[in-house]
Formats: C-alpha cells, sequence, structure tokens
C-alpha cells in the first residue's frame, strides 16, 4: 500500500472520485455490452455535457468565496438568444454575434457582482433575482420562439477536428497530436515537479515511483485519444471537449497558481484575515461572479451552436447540474475548499451517470432520482468524513499502519 | 491515601494521534475542593488531557482510566461528562452573541411549562445564578453587547446552572484586561469555597501563585512535576523550570535598544466607531516611532488600541474623519490594506484564529499570503519559492512542525502565532504592529518571540507593540504611551514607568 501511497503522490482523498468514476464507467460499459467504451458514445457524451461543465468551472470559484450563482442557466439562454437574435435580425457576421453574446455575459456579471460586492448582498438573493430576469428576459425578446443561430457555430457546439496527414495511424491524427502533446505536458510537469522535490527537504521522492506514475497516465491519456480518434471518418476528440479542455488548463493555472486564485481561496477560508492581509475582497468578489457569468455565455454559445437554434427554454436548471458537479467534486458548502480538477471530475460523474443509466433504458425520471442521491450521498460522505477527522476508505486503506 | 478524597484521577493517559505521541502515561489527581492548576508549553498536551477528560475524544481512542467522584467512567461524548459534572469554559467562548443571557444559560435545557418556555422562570434563574458569578445585570442583555470579561462569567454562570462539581478553565484570563482577572480569580476562590472543584489552565504564573493549592506541570506529553502548595507560597521560578526543562533567568530577554530616526508618525488621528453614530474610538490620536524602536500602547480592553492600529492599517476599521500618517516624513494615503502594505506597514492582530489566520489554509500558502508578488513571475505563482520561504521561516523561527505542507490547524498556539509573524515579517516591513502578539502563549514561546521582536527592532524596524501585560510592555518597551477611551493619555519612557503609574492613565483622562 505504501507503494501506491507513493505512485499517487500525498493525497489520496482527491483519488476517491477519480475511483468512483473509473469504476462508473467500467460497471456501465459490462451492464450495456460494452456500449459505454465506444468512440461515438464518448464523443457524444464529452460534446453534450461540456457546457454543464464549462458553468462548473465558473460555479466552483463561485462556491469557494462562499457563495453560489443561481442564475448561470437564465443568463446562457439569455446570451444564447441574444446571440441568434442578432445574427439573424442585423446580418452582421456571427463572431460579432458571439462578442455581443459575451459581452451580455460580462455585463450580466457585473450587475451580480455589482449587489454583492458593494451593497453586500448576498449571491444567493443576487442571483435568484437574476434567475427571474434573465430568465424572463429570454422569453419576452424571442416571444417565446425558437431562432435558429448562424451555421457556422455548430463547428463550436459539437464539431471534429480537422483530418489530415498519413492514414497509417489508423485514428484521427489531431486527436493523436492532442494526446501525444497532453502526455508530453504530463511527463515534463512531472519531471520538473520531480527536480524540485528534494528542495527544501532534502528528500526526492523516488524514481521509480515517477517512472510509474508517467507509465501509469501515459496509457489512460493513450487509450483515451485512441478511443476518441478511432471513431468513424470524420470524427475526433469533439470541439466542445476542447474547448472544455483549454478552459479546464486556463482556470486550474488561475486558481492553482495566480494571486487571484489565492485571493479567491483566502476570501472563501476567512474573510476578515483575508481583508487584513491585504485582499481587496471586494474585487474578488466582483470579479468572481463577473467571470461566472461569462463563462455562462460561454455555455449558451456552445449549447445553442449543437442546438443549431436559440430557445426560450434553454438553460433551465443547468445551475443546477453546475452546483451538483462542483459538490461531488468535493468542495465546501462553506467555501474556501475545492478545486477545478475535482470539480471536472464531478460533472463527469455526473455525466457519465446520465449516459450510462441511458444506455440502459433507464427513464430520465429515474435517472432524475439516482442523480439526486447521488449527489446527497457524495456530500454525505465528504462530510462525514470531515467531521470524524477521518480520511475516505481508500486514504484509509494507504493509511501508514 | 484515601482515594475519595480525590474528586478526579487520570491514570496512565495515552493518547496518539497518527505519528505523534500527544500524551505518554500521563497522571493526574485532583482534591476535592481545590484549585488545581495545569501548566505546560504550548503543545505540551494539557489541551489534549481535557479534551480527553471531557469526552472530546471518546472512551476507546486512548489508553488509562479516568476515576471521577470514585467510579470509574468512560465517557463517549461531552454529555455524558457534562451529566457526571464536568465542565469546560474554554479559551474561545462559545456563546451565541445575538440571543440573551437567560436564552444562552438555558440553552439545551429550557425550562418548560405546559408545552412552552417558561421565561419568568428562566429569567428569575438566570438572575439568581449571575449574582452568584458576581454579575448584576439584566438577563435580557444580548451576549455580544457584553465585554469579553462578562461574558467568560456568564459561560461560568451557565457550568453552575448545570450543578456542577468539577470546573475546568481553559486559560481563563487570557483574554481578560486586569481588573476582569482579578474579578475572575477571585470568583474561583469563592467557587472554591463553595465546594466546586477547579482546574485551571494556565500560563500567568502569578496568577497560579494567586489562587492555586496544588500544581501539575506538563512536558511534551508527559507528567513531570505535581505538587500541593501553600497558598501564596509557589515557587514561579520551579514551575518555569519544569515547563521549559531549563531555567530562565529572566523573563524578558536582554537587550540595548539603539533608535534611529523618527520613521512613523500619527497626527490629530480621529475615526468613528462604524456600529455607533457619533462615537468616536480614536480621538485626535499623535504618536510616532523611531526606527528600532519598540514603542508599548498600553490601555484596557475597549480602550481603543485595537480600534487605533486597525484604522491606521488602511482604515480596516472604522469611519475615518481626519489625521496624518507621514512615513520617513512623507505624508501617506492609506486608504486600503493593500496600500498600507505596499507603504512598509505589518499588523499582526490580536485575534489569531478569526484575523490572522485562514484556518483552511497550510503552512506554506499562509506564510506567502499577503506578499503574493514576492514569488509571482510572469503572473504566476512560483510554488517552488513558496516552499523555500516556508521552510526558512520554519528553521528560523523554530516552527515545530513535520512539514509546512500540513494546516495551521494542525500547530499549537505559539507556532501559530510564528506562522503568522513569518507572514508579515515576508512583507519586509518597516513598521510593525504587534497586536496581543503573545496573547495564550506559554512561557518558553514567548522568550522565542520577545528575542524575535528585539532581532527586528536591531534591523531597523520600528515596532508597536499593544499588550494588556504590564510587566511585557516594562519588560520590552523603550517607550509607552497610555490609551484610555480613545484618547492618548501619556507618553513615558519605560525606565521611568511602574505598572502603577501606567494603570492611573489608563484608567483616568489626564486632562
Amino acid at each position: 500500500m505504501k507503494y501506491i501511497k507513493q505512485v499517487l503522490g500525498g493525497d489520496l482523498r482527491q483519488y476517491t472520485m477519480v475511483l468512483a468514476l473509473g469504476l462508473l464507467i467500467i460497471i456501465f460499459n459490462i451492464i450495456s455490452g460494452g456500449r459505454m467504451l465506444t468512440s461515438s458514445n464518448f464523443q457524444n457524451l464529452l460534446s453534450g455535457n461540456a457546457y454543464v461543465l464549462i458553468l462548473a468551472l465558473g460555479m466552483l470559484m463561485v462556491i469557494v468565496i462562499g457563495q453560489i450563482d443561481l442564475s448561470v442557466g437564465s443568463v446562457a439562454g439569455f446570451a444564447g438568444m441574444v446571440m441568434a437574435l442578432v445574427a439573424k435580425n442585423y446580418s452582421i457576421p456571427w463572431w460579432a454575434a458571439v462578442l455581443v453574446a459575451l459581452a451580455i455575459g460580462v455585463l450580466a456579471g457585473a450587475w451580480h457582482g455589482f449587489f454583492l460586492s458593494q451593497l453586500g448582498i448576498p449571491g444567493f438573493i443576487t442571483t435568484l433575482g437574476g434567475m427571474m430576469i434573465f430568465r424572463g428576459g429570454v422569453i419576452w425578446i424571442s416571444r417565446s420562439i425558437s431562432v435558429p443561430a448562424p451555421q457556422e457555430l455548430k463547428w463550436f457546439g459539437s464539431g471534429y477536428l480537422p483530418e489530415w496527414g498519413p492514414s497509417f495511424t489508423g485514428m484521427n491524427n489531431s486527436t493523436l497530436l492532442l494526446g501525444i502533446i497532453g502526455i508530453a505536458c504530463y511527463i515534463f510537469a512531472q519531471i520538473k515537479k520531480h527536480k524540485h522535490s528534494g528542495d527544501a527537504t532534502g528528500v526526492k521522492d523516488p524514481v521509480w515511483a515517477l517512472v510509474v506514475r508517467i507509465v501509469l497516465m501515459s496509457a489512460i491519456i493513450g487509450y483515451f485519444t485512441w478511443l476518441f480518434g478511432s471513431g468513424r471518418v470524420g470524427t475526433s476528440f469533439p470541439v466542445p471537449g476542447l474547448i472544455l479542455l483549454v478552459l479546464t488548463i486556463i482556470y486550474h493555472i488561475i486558481t492553482q497558481r495566480t494571486k487571484f486564485g489565492r485571493h479567491v481561496y483566502a476570501v472563501g477560508g476567512n474573510k476578515a484575515a483575508a481583508a487584513l492581509s491585504g485582499v481587496n475582497v471586494k474585487r474578488t468578489y466582483f470579479l468572481t461572479m463577473m467571470n461566472m457569468s461569462f463563462l455562462s455565455a460561454v455555455a449558451g454559445i456552445l449549447f445553442v451552436g449543437r442546438a443549431t437554434a436559440a430557445g426560450p427554454a434553454d438553460g433551465t436548471s443547468w445551475e443546477m447540474d453546475a452546483i451538483a458537479s462542483v459538490f461531488i467534486g468535493g468542495a465546501a458548502v462553506s467555501g474556501g475548499v475545492g478545486t477545478i480538477l475535482a470539480t471536472i471530475v464531478g460533472g463527469l460523474v455526473m455525466a457519465v451517470l446520465n449516459n450510462g443509466l441511458m444506455l440502459m433504458g433507464v427513464g430520465a425520471d429515474r435517472t432524475q432520482v439516482i442523480k439526486g442521491f447521488v449527489l446527497l450521498a457524495a456530500v454525505a460522505f465528504d462530510v462525514y468524513n470531515k467531521k470524524s477527522g477521518k480520511s475516505s476508505i481508500i486514504g484509509r486503506l494507504f493509511a501508514n499502519k | 491515601m484515601e482515594n475519595n478524597s480525590f474528586i478526579l484521577q487520570m491514570k496512565g493517559i495515552t493518547k496518539e494521534f497518527p505519528g505523534v505521541k500527544a500524551l505518554d502515561d500521563v497522571n493526574l489527581s485532583v482534591k476535592t475542593g481545590t484549585i488545581h492548576a495545569i501548566c505546560g508549553e504550548n503543545g505540551a498536551g494539557k489541551s489534549t488531557l481535557m479534551k480527553v477528560l471531557s469526552g472530546v475524544y471518546p472512551y476507546g481512542t486512548y489508553d488509562g482510566e479516568i476515576i471521577f467522584g470514585g467510579q470509574e467512567m468512560k465517557f463517549r461524548n461531552i454529555k455524558e461528562s457534562e451529566h457526571a459534572g464536568i465542565a469546560i469554559i474554554h479559551q474561545e467562548l462559545t456563546m451565541i452573541p445575538e440571543l440573551s443571557i437567560t436564552e444562552n444559560i438555558f440553552m439545551g435545557n429550557e425550562i418548560i411549562k405546559h408545552g412552552m418556555v417558561d421565561w419568568a422562570e428562566e429569567k428569575r434563574r438566570t438572575y439568581e445564578i449571575l449574582k452568584k458569578v458576581g454579575l448584576s445585570i439584566n438577563p435580557d442583555i444580548l451576549i455580544k453587547h457584553l465585554g469579553v470579561g462578562q461574558q467568560q462569567l456568564v459561560e461560568i454562570a451557565k457550568a453552575l446552572s448545570k450543578n456542577v462539581k468539577l470546573l475546568i478553565l481553559d486559560e481563563p484570563t487570557s483574554a481578560l484586561n486586569e481588573a476582569d482577572s482579578e474579578n475572575l480569580l477571585d470568583l474561583m476562590l469563592d467557587l472554591k469555597n463553595k465546594g466546586i472543584t477547579c482546574i485551571m489552565i494556565s500560563h500567568k504564573l502569578n496568577e497560579i501563585a494567586a489562587v492555586s493549592d496544588a500544581v501539575t506541570v506538563i512536558r511534551d506529553g508527559h507528567t513531570v512535576e505535581s505538587y500541593d502548595v501553600e497558598a501564596g507560597k509557589v515557587d514561579e521560578d520551579k514551575i518555569i523550570k519544569a515547563m521549559v526543562g531549563r531555567s530562565i533567568e529572566n523573563r524578558y530577554p536582554e537587550h540595548k535598544s539603539n533608535p534611529g530616526e523618527v520613521i512613523f508618525e500619527v497626527d490629530d488621528w480621529c475615526v468613528e466607531d462604524p456600529d455607533v453614530e457619533g462615537r468616536m474610538v480614536c480621538k485626535n490620536a499623535s504618536f510616532n516611532v523611531r526606527a528600532g524602536e519598540i514603542v508599548g500602547f498600553a490601555g484596557l480592553m475597549g480602550a481603543g488600541r485595537t480600534e487605533l492600529m486597525r484604522s491606521i492599517f488602511g482604515r480596516n476599521y472604522g469611519i475615518y474623519h481626519k489625521g496624518t500618517i507621514k512615513i520617513k516624513g512623507r505624508e501617506v494615503k492609506l486608504t486600503s490594506v493593500e496600500s498600507a502594505i505596499k507603504n512598509g506597514i505589518a499588523y499582526v492582530p490580536e485575534d489569531r484564529k478569526n484575523l490572522g489566520l485562514n484556518l483552511l489554509d497550510s503552512i506554506r500558502k499562509t506564510v506567502v499570503a499577503a506578499n503574493l508578488d514576492k514569488i509571482t513571475k510572469k503572473g504566476l505563482l512560483d510554488l517552488n519559492d513558496e516552499k523555500k520561504a516556508a521552510e526558512e521561516y520554519r528553521t528560523s523561527l523554530k516552527i515545530k512542525t513535520s512539514s509546512v505542507d500540513r494546516g495551521v490547524t494542525t500547530l499549537s498556539g505559539g507556532n501559530q502565532q510564528k506562522v503568522v509573524l513569518s507572514k508579515w515579517m515576508f512583507t519586509e516591513p518597516d513598521i510593525l504592529i504587534l497586536d496581543e502578539p503573545t496573547r495564550g502563549i506559554d512561557v518558553g514561546a514567548k522568550y522565542e518571540i520577545y528575542k524575535l521582536i528585539h532581532q527586528l527592532a536591531d534591523e531597523g524596524k520600528a515596532v508597536i507593540l499593544v499588550s494588556s501585560e504590564l510587566p511585557e510592555l516594562l519588560g520590552m518597551a523603550d517607550r509607552i504611551y497610555t490609551i484610555f477611551e480613545g484618547t492618548i493619555t501619556g507618553e513615558i519612557g519605560s525606565s521611568e514607568a511602574s505598572q502603577e503609574g501606567l494603570m492611573k492613565r489608563m484608567t483616568i483622562t489626564s486632562n
């Protein structure tokens, strides 16, 4: 057990959900007779859930500062609808319409952020208001009718990466390139980390652990590269998936490696102490809320692209899926705790559940019930562990006894 | 000796946490109707021992036996120990600020008549209990409107209302001013006369000397010494020696100060209370500090010391009316904490847990939290620099921890304070404001912090030391300002100052 611990690195708690996700995929794959782990299913799964996961990225930061945003679905719907309307009525190019939608997101976020940071109205109330305002707004400006979206957006919502290069690889070469870049980045990061591992303490991590870690992760990335790349000709790792990947990396870096990210955690952990350490609490609140609505607009655009039209009910109850992803990912309701990567895992657990149950022919009604229980179980498990001061079951297995 | 003369015997208590033995074969015997003092350094295991006793760590998670009132006890939780008659008054008060005294005292034990709370009866009883602890105030007053000292008395009253036999006070006077402390000690003697046994955990040796009948010293999880004392005959040096395992000749390190130019001046500073309109918490305060000088601020709780310092520190508190700040002769406008830090001011707050630390953070993240720019390269934080900085302070300040990746909550109070000090030293300040830097810290760690303060002064920093402990100010400061109700009432060189002289200025306005 000690060896496994050395491979994975210190904190085993975070692997609980990853393990759960892996088990879910394997179990569903067996039950559904191999229909889970197919190229087309995973391509669909990713492009069909990318927008919720993008929302979850912003929601994680909102929840870490100790707030909540209920307006994201409505803002996404509103931004998407405005984009479709201006493109249709004013015959401006599609990219200009996209910029308008993003601007709407930023403005909506500034509106929420203003009430929260300047007037001190809790995010729950501020965004409950926003939820009603923007939902009403969508229905109002669309007169309850769907509006077709510019064709170019389809590529963003459900498109695939281009085919090029030699065919002997037997798969989409864009996907292959992506996989190779992924593995290379991982190896580079691990080696760099290993180099510095002994800087302060003088004890370096063992080299074999590094090698095992790299081999393991390369195998996983390699497998999914093959899975996404070896589908029907013309398909690849989906474009919305790529957008999600890029955003995830950006937000991971923002939260873990920038001053602003530290401030987000500081404000959520102890507002008064943060203020006394020179953190501008109001600005942190404002920017976090603004960022959330910006990402809502991004999600709205992707969804409209995928659906090829903006509808008056777009985005309904998306906030709930985003919030659930964050909490399944282990964020604390009281703020200060949670990470981007764990949130993505939490969101994928929800997505795989949805997808797997659908493959098994379970109806939307019962799927909803099951998702509810999973959310409760995940959070209860977390709270129980924190309360009793124990690590997770996995952590206990690995404990040095 | 007959066993039944002891109300409590803890025998061979051993408690292990992963990787650390917090208590190792600790024995504690407390005689009925006495005041028993427990002392020991930070992290010596005092609090752990009390948690074992009160059932926070349930039976089975420790080894050894607890005999209370002649019977072996196997507490599974706090409720069971409370039921047996053991009550703990914690360092941090645990009442609900928005509720009244009555509601807090009867919280969980409400008197029910016809299915409803009998307010009249509750109030009547509260009034009686409050009288027992020497408080004659209206039981309808909300807790948040009481001072810390009064809140503590209400906590004790609450314990008394539950027919407590053994009252444990964890550093009861650490947050109190001198008058309230004396009041509390008198109350303890009074309770003793009424047959209630008290265990007092304290760092304040003069208090132990004043009231205790027996002393147990714990060091590194072991019982080092335990003996009875005759009232008023505690040998303080003997206790100190037992606590730290070495003798401290002088509680304040030797220091030769070498003040330079005046680098920090505050002039005519006026600040209004943000909660009470028209009430000024700082009235025309003016003072200055030289480079390399340690300037003390003496004042009773609520005199406005903290308010003054926090309003200077980027207007973190109160509504600014007027006043100027000059740093190295140049007037600066500090309208945010960020600007105060940039101008070389650091403020270590008195309330470590609520204002000084983010308890969710690790040591390394805390150390760099107030100066992230210093480890930022091309917009990204350099985590290796962060770790290096944390390790540096861990070594130089002797922070006791197995790794800087551990959470700050895993540290003892003294080590937490060292982390807070590291955080501010990392901002490379010219002016350091230390608000009660040694509160709730044991003698050994205090000594280390005093040495650190001297070192900072020797590096040419201006140090402002706010303290409730007059001996500390007299032992450390080069010059002392006294403050009373928001007004600076005196300025006196510490060589001419005396405790009586200072106290006089802290209680009466000089004009």
